[in-house]
This record gives C-alpha cells, structure tokens and sequence, in this order.
C-alpha cells in the first residue's frame, strides 16, 4: 500500500482532491471536471480510499466521495518537523552572522 | 524573525528551503565555509558538532561528526564539486551510518535582495523514496527539539 506522500505524488490526485476540497461530488462529475473517463476517474478515487483520503457517502443511488483531511494534517506535522530541523540551523547561522556583524562594528569603532 | 522556507513537492526528488539574512552575501558564504564557523550552527541545537575535514575547494572533502546528548556519533560527509566564492557552492552530502550509499547533490546559492542576502539550498536525492526517508527522518530529530523546547518554556513558565 502506498504511503501518503507517494498517493499525493500523481497529479490527477491531487486534483481530485482540490475539486473536492471545494465540496463533495459524484464520479461523474469529477470525470467531466477532469476530462477523464469514468472508469479512470474511479480507479484513482479508489486509490484515494484505500489511502484514506476520500469517504464515500452512499446517498440512494449515488455515491458521494469527499474528502478526509486528517492524513494531510499528518503529512503536514511530517514536513513540518524537517522544516523545523532547517529553521533551526538558519536560525542559528542568523544568531552566527549578527555576531560577527557587531564584532566588526565594534572593531570599527575602536580602530 | 525571517523564517526559512521549505518546499518538498510530492512525487519530486528535491527539496529546497530559502531564507533571507540580514548580513552581506560575503559574510554569510565565510558562515558557509569557514571551519571555525560551520559549528556554530550546523546540526541539532543539542549535539555537538567537530569539523573533521573541510577542504573548500573543488574535489575537496568536507566532514563532520555530530555527537548528541547521549554520547552517540555519527557522521556526514561528500565532495566539493564546485565553489564560486560569494555566489555559490555544488557539494555532495552523505549520512555516513545509512546501508549503501544514498548520496545527495547540495547546491547552495547565495543572491542580493533588498540590501539583504537569500540562501538558496537544493537538494536533489536519488530518488523519490530517498528524499521521503530524509523528510520522514526529521521527524524524530525535530520532534525531540520540539519536546526539549516545550520542557524548557515550562521550565521558565514554573519559576514564574
């Protein structure tokens, strides 16, 4: 089974899930939206699914996919930890070049 | 404060971050280069950083050896492919412990904006899975740094 990360890495994907960011829809109307067939637009809803990315809501005879934000919160805390790894070092090398920026300022004003 | 930013797009083998600093480029490239700078601020805000070998110049080698709280080492290292003094460094990055060799090309870019310096550093993987593991390998490191920060601001907030 995928990862997340690896589901979210096809763009057609992830277009299905800014179209249903905006609100639930049906597989037809995705396929109209993408300008993809039925049976294609279903195979990566599956995929979705499988990844726990989209819900089906069974409404008569329709089928409703919206979207689960809870594994893109969790990629987001996932890319956040490494982000915060490199805002740290930045950070500190910001902290090293104030230094020896009021070093040298204080050279000047003693020379 | 200038946050860095990071940019990790799904299905790529990179990943960029940028940051302004308010310093001129030449200052932030000798930050960059300098042997008895680099530790000052590279790796973990807990770990201690020896600079084992650091030959600025093209096909010299660069390597240090982290060591955190609790006594372990491990390593980094690769090969300077290419420096512009003030502009530019092409490097080669290694995570010594990691089974086969999983090298990445580090480019760090340095330009003027707005009478401040913008780092630029690329870093290409050798594929898609490489380049998840080292995004998914931050979460340990940063999740402990988070803990540690949490403790201390606690720490501060209990003498209060």
């Amino acid at each position: 089974m995928m990862t997340t990360f690896e589901v979210l890495a096809d763009p057609t994907r992830r277009r299905i899930l800014d179209l249903l960011r905006e609100r639930p829809r049906l597989v037809g109307e995705l396929a109209d939206l993408l300008k993809s067939s039925q049976p294609g637009v279903s195979k990566q809803l599956r995929v979705l699914r499988e990844a726990g990315l989209v819900n089906v809501q069974q409404d008569a005879q329709r089928h409703w996919y919206e979207l689960r934000p809870e594994p893109l919160a969790e990629i987001d805390t996932w890319l956040a930890s490494y982000r915060h790894l490199w805002e740290d070092r930045m950070d500190r090398l910001d902290e090293v070049l104030r230094n020896l920026q009021a070093k040298e300022q204080d050279n000047d004003s003693t020379t | 404060m200038n946050k860095a930013q990071m940019i990790a797009e799904p299905g790529k083998q990179e990943i960029r971050v940028t940051r302004v600093f308010d310093a001129p480029r030449e200052l932030l490239f000798k930050a960059l280069t300098d042997p008895a700078l680099v530790p000052q601020w590279w790796g973990q805000r807990n770990s201690n950083l020896t600079v084992d070998k650091m030959e600025v110049r093209k096909g010299g080698i660069w390597r240090y050896v982290e060591r955190d709280v609790e006594g372990n080492e491990y390593a980094f290292s690769g090969v300077y492919h290419a420096i512009v003094p003030g502009e530019q460094v092409i490097s080669t990055f290694e995570f010594e412990p990691l089974p086969g060799h999983h090298v990445i090309l580090e480019t760090m870019k340095l330009s003027d904006e707005d009478g401040k310096t913008r780092l630029s550093v690329t870093s290409v993987f050798q594929s898609v899975e490489d380049r998840d593991g080292m995004l998914q390998s931050g979460m340990e490191g940063g999740m402990n740094e988070s803990y540690d920060r949490l403790d201390e601001l606690i720490a501060q907030l209990q003498k209060a």
